[in-house]
């Protein structure tokens, strides 16, 4: 597993060279998205009006932050749980966009989607929101502000840490890391990477 | 009489709901310093490594250590010979949550209408539950519960030929299909009998114990550390990439139920578990 440098915007080369269980740290530009903007980025599309950001080579983030501080650039901003999007993701990376980052399990139809349009999904860690804020050094309302902590930013990070679960090849990490570790005679077995169709 | 200004409660909510999302508790600590000696996934360390350095930050600095700053859960215990003045209580309790929120720079997470779903821009309604107890005290318990953990909770009502091996299926699985969504390692609160809701309540309930102090009764006790083995076999692991580690504790609630029913619930609470108390 590598330990991987990535600069946004985010080319089909640097995305087919990540697998899964790389981490994966990213610094430029990201956009935050998660439910209520995605439903209205949606929206947006099926009228034919333009995406608050350019798609191609974009990456977003699910999270909604807490309030800045008086002289914090943003707040606790830690990922949200991904299924969420699921209904919404392969639209966007049908757009173009590359990277998306979250936690928690994804759909079929998204890694699906990752492998079509060559994109992967990373995880950051749950609940370090305020480790995790850190990394960012610039944030600005660019779209949907009337939807307070679900407005899209635009993110300045510097080597925001993630480790990717899904890639662009089928990998999955959450099943290949489960699967080292779950005991034989196990009530449950790791939920299995891409269901056979 | 002894009276209890409904001010002063506010006030504490106030206080406590940003206490608790600031400054994870000992009882936590502890159990994720646990984890971090059983744990055997080198991923896994380095992500309870990040855990603790959050929460060392968070208090530190007075920043929440998760961005999800809950929707706040009151919990009242008001002593049955204490009178309350002032004002609505509840009433109270939802604008010590709206100043705390506030006052905290934390998230507004709470809707006006599941369908409608239009921000209050003061995370009220609080969930509030009031218990009338003996004595002339008012004790507040609040806990700041994040979404993600709570969206993977399940209630199920068995047939009671289920039994004890079919609850502890429905539990595991519950866990399992939780995974690396609610964010572990968990506390896992199951609720088993009363009825449809009291069941969920008492798993709800079972979330405020210390962490890992056991059930009275032995033999939930030993149902309990049951449940953790199981668990724990799962290889879920820290955030689900993988490990030995899947729940911090497992607290399990009981209480008699009807000749048809064998109600189970189980309420998810993430490693950021945020719950503070005050007694008035």
């Amino acid at each position: 597993m590598a330990r991987l440098h990535v600069t946004t915007p985010i080319t089909d080369e640097q995305v087919r060279q990540i697998r899964a269980g790389d981490e994966v740290l990213i610094t430029g530009y990201i956009y935050t998205a998660r439910d209520a903007a995605h439903k209205r980025m949606l929206e947006d599309l099926a009228v034919g009006r333009p995406l608050p950001f350019d798609p191609r080579g974009a990456v977003i983030y699910y999270v909604g932050p807490t309030p800045p501080k008086p002289g914090q650039v943003i707040g606790s901003a830690g990922p949200t749980t991904s299924y969420r999007m699921d209904k919404y993701t392969p639209d966007l990376l049908q757009q173009g966009v590359k990277l998306v980052i979250g936690k928690g399990y994804r759909s079929d139809p998204v890694k699906r989607a990752l492998v079509e349009y060559g994109a992967a999904y990373l995880v950051s860690t749950g609940g370090a929101g305020a480790l995790l804020a850190r990394t960012v050094e610039e944030s600005e309302v660019i779209a949907y502000e009337d939807l307070g902590t679900e407005a899209i930013r635009r993110l300045k990070v510097k080597d925001f840490p993630t480790i990717c679960i899904n890639d662009a090849f089928g990998g999955d990490q959450y099943f290949a890391g489960q699967s080292q570790w779950v005991k034989p005679d196990a009530m449950v077995k790791p939920k299995p990477p891409i269901a056979s169709e | 009489m002894r009276e209890l200004h409904v001010d002063q409660v506010a006030d504490a909510v106030a206080r406590l709901v940003q206490e608790a999302n600031f400054d994870l508790s000992d009882d936590v600590k502890r159990a994720l310093a646990n984890a971090q000696s059983l744990e055997e996934a080198p991923v896994g360390q380095t992500v309870l490594l990040q855990i603790v350095e959050n929460y060392t930050i968070a208090e530190t600095e007075r920043v929440p250590m998760c961005q999800d700053t809950g929707v706040a859960l009151v919990f009242l215990e008001v002593g049955q010979d204490l009178h309350l003045v002032g004002g609505d209580l509840k009433e109270a309790v939802n604008r010590g949550v709206a100043k705390g929120y506030s006052e905290g720079f934390l998230r507004m997470s709470m809707l006006n209408d599941p369908i409608e779903r239009v921000n209050t821009r003061n995370n009220t309604p609080a969930m509030i539950y009031i218990d009338i107890v003996p004595g002339d005290r008012l004790k507040i318990t609040v806990d700041a519960k994040g979404g993600g953990s709570e969206n993977m909770s399940q209630l199920r009502m068995l047939p009671p030929s289920a039994g004890w091996e079919g609850a502890k299926q429905f539990i595991v699985e519950t866990v399992a299909a939780a995974g690396p969504n609610a964010c572990p390692p968990l506390i896992v609160g199951v609720g088993i009998g009363g009825n449809f809701d009291k069941c969920a309540l008492l798993a709800k309930k079972a979330l405020l114990r210390e962490v890992g102090a056991p059930n009275p009764n032995p033999v939930w006790a030993a149902r309990e550390r049951e449940l953790l083995e199981e668990i724990n076999k799962l290889g879920v692991g820290p955030m689900g990439l993988g490990g030995t580690v899947t729940a911090l504790a497992v607290h399990v609630e009981v209480m008699g139920c009807h000749i048809t029913a064998l109600p189970v619930a189980v309420n998810i609470e993430c490693h950021s578990h945020r719950h503070k108390e005050v007694i008035l």
